[in-house]
């Protein structure tokens, strides 16, 4: 048996989808087979809420008069990007001010997303057409034109543990790991995370609609750094860290509930983003696909200690006991990105499709395939 | 040693040098860790002591014998509960195990008897959400 997209939206619309997350469908397979999850189940929710460096907004503050072609900007005291026209910027998620490195871009995108004014001051060098050399004023989402989230880099499929052989403690943006391998921590909401539960991207591809920090955004193309050149286990998962989305959506729809400014210790600024992708259940593969559970998918063990060595492999299933065992030792293990609100989104992306108020999109063009990932030469 | 005491005392003994009597006559370093003192009505010091046990106890004892109230400090670690998203972060660096997140819910769990005050939590919470707090 197989099932269109039309078949499943129709579906949607009569308020006739079944709709399971992805942690549900896992537990249905412990007794069910693909074939029989596929003719009982339409869509499966996934979710992630987790820190993803690379976001970022872009905003059009709109013109003064007289008008002044913004060269230098800065947000809150934040420098931000001054390279987009005269009133557009890019505000990068991890930017900063060296001098309070604790509250960054990802803080200024929170801030307007909870309502609040943010000062901005602008300076250009003045010109005929834009005379105007500094503004200093005040701007929240209601003054100014556009607030587009769009993220080059979210929702890595699966991620390295992190942990440190080495005898002191280090900061990293995996938290803080201490010495001797005292502790491990691991990045990813394994069998409910989205591009695990599809691992090829069958499904998801550029105009895939998804559930973005509390609003529909969209993905709309590979994630910066996707790789699908990373071994796979006997489950057909890759190991590490391999392929991603880029994502946009409407800022003034979304809630800091499932965005989130944040600070890695001696790190920097980074922001915790919330993601729910709906799988369709198209055929048997993908059934098979989302009944992944924890215990089935590995990943590699990263010592941060050792200029990023990769010493061994683990699996969700030992990651979320708490501790596993590894080089003769117990490890206590814990998470950095939130599986309670993965859970929710999960729910409320379920609640949406169910309700009729999400409609499945099939890729305007898929992912790209044999992609591996090039490092930086040094001249 | 090195003790740590909040100090509390009434309007009526403030007037009186302490901290100058506790140097020079019971030889102890003093460091305020905190003050507050409320003008004309009393109010509580964060006193750190360093000196040997004997001074001291004969300091404490001087102190409550000038009307001031002398108790241990109690460090306490505390964090926004309404803004946590219970990412487990903080539980990755807690070495007495008195942050926890796990099955079945995986919300962030605080149990304050296990807590050893070691601080390591205030550095890892990506959300900067805990905080020392002295009680008495």
């Amino acid at each position: 048996m197989t099932r269109s997209y039309e078949e499943i939206n129709e579906k949607i619309r009569k308020g006739k989808a079944v709709v399971l997350t992805a942690e549900q469908v896992s537990e249905m397979a412990r007794t069910m087979s693909a074939k029989e999850i596929l003719e009982k189940v339409d869509v499966v929710t996934t979710a992630t809420f987790g820190a993803m460096c690379s976001s970022g907004a872009f905003l059009n503050f709109g013109h003064a008069n007289p008008p002044i072609r913004m060269e230098r900007i800065e947000l809150n005291g934040v420098p931000v990007s001054g390279g987009l026209a005269a009133v557009d910027t890019f505000v990068g998620a991890t930017d900063c001010n060296v001098q309070n490195p604790t509250y960054g871009g990802a803080h200024i995108i929170q801030d307007l997303i909870d309502g609040k004014e943010i000062t901005l001051e602008a300076w250009g060098k003045g010109t005929d057409c834009y005379p105007r050399k500094h503004i200093k004023t005040t701007i929240s989402l209601e003054t100014i034109n556009e607030a587009i989230l769009c993220n080059p880099r979210n929702a890595y499929q699966n991620y390295n543990v992190a942990l440190n052989t080495s005898d002191r403690t280090l900061y990293t943006y995996m938290g803080t790991l201490l010495p001797h391998m005292k502790n491990a921590s691991y990045s990813s909401a394994g069998e409910l995370s989205p591009l695990l539960n599809d691992p090829e991207c069958r499904t998801i591809g550029l105009g895939t609609r998804i559930f973005l920090a509390g609003t529909q955004g969209y993905v709309t193309w590979n994630g910066t750094q996707f790789n699908c050149s990373k071994p796979l286990n006997e489950n057909g998962v890759p190991m590490g860290n391999a392929r991603t989305i880029a994502v946009m959506g409407e800022m003034r729809e979304m809630s800091s509930e499932f965005l989130r400014g944040a600070y890695f210790e001696k790190y920097g600024v980074t922001m915790y983003v919330g993601i729910g992708v709906p799988i369709p259940l198209l055929d048997e593969d993908l059934a098979h696909r989302v009944s992944i559970r924890n215990s089935q998918i590995d990943t590699f063990i990263e010592d941060y200690g050792h200029e990023c060595d990769l010493i061994g492999k683990v699996n969700y299933e030992q990651l979320r006991s708490g501790e596993f065992e590894f080089m003769g030792k117990k490890i206590h293990t814990a998470p950095l990105s939130s599986l309670y609100k993965a859970r929710k989104i999960a729910a409320i992306l379920k609640e949406w499709i169910e309700k009729g108020q999400f409609e499945l999109t099939a890729p305007v063009r898929p992912m790209p395939t044999g992609t591996s990932l090039k490092g930086l030469k040094e001249i | 040693m090195v003790k740590k005491v909040v100090v509390s005392f009434p309007a009526d003994s403030a007037s009186r040098p302490l901290i100058y009597e506790l140097i020079k006559k019971y030889d102890i370093k003093v460091s305020i860790i905190k003050a507050d003192i409320d003008g004309g009505r009393g109010g509580k010091l964060v006193l750190e002591l360093d000196s040997d046990s004997d001074h001291i106890r004969q300091a404490v004892n001087f102190m409550k014998e000038s009307g001031v109230d002398v108790t241990p400090l109690e460090k306490k670690i505390s964090y926004d509960d309404t803004k946590c998203v219970s990412c487990g972060a903080c539980t990755s660096a807690c070495p007495s195990g008195a942050l926890s997140i796990s099955a079945p819910d995986w919300k962030l769990k605080f149990q304050p008897d296990k807590c050893v005050v070691c601080k390591l939590c205030i550095v890892s919470c990506p959300l900067k959400l805990f905080k020392i707090e002295f009680a008495d």
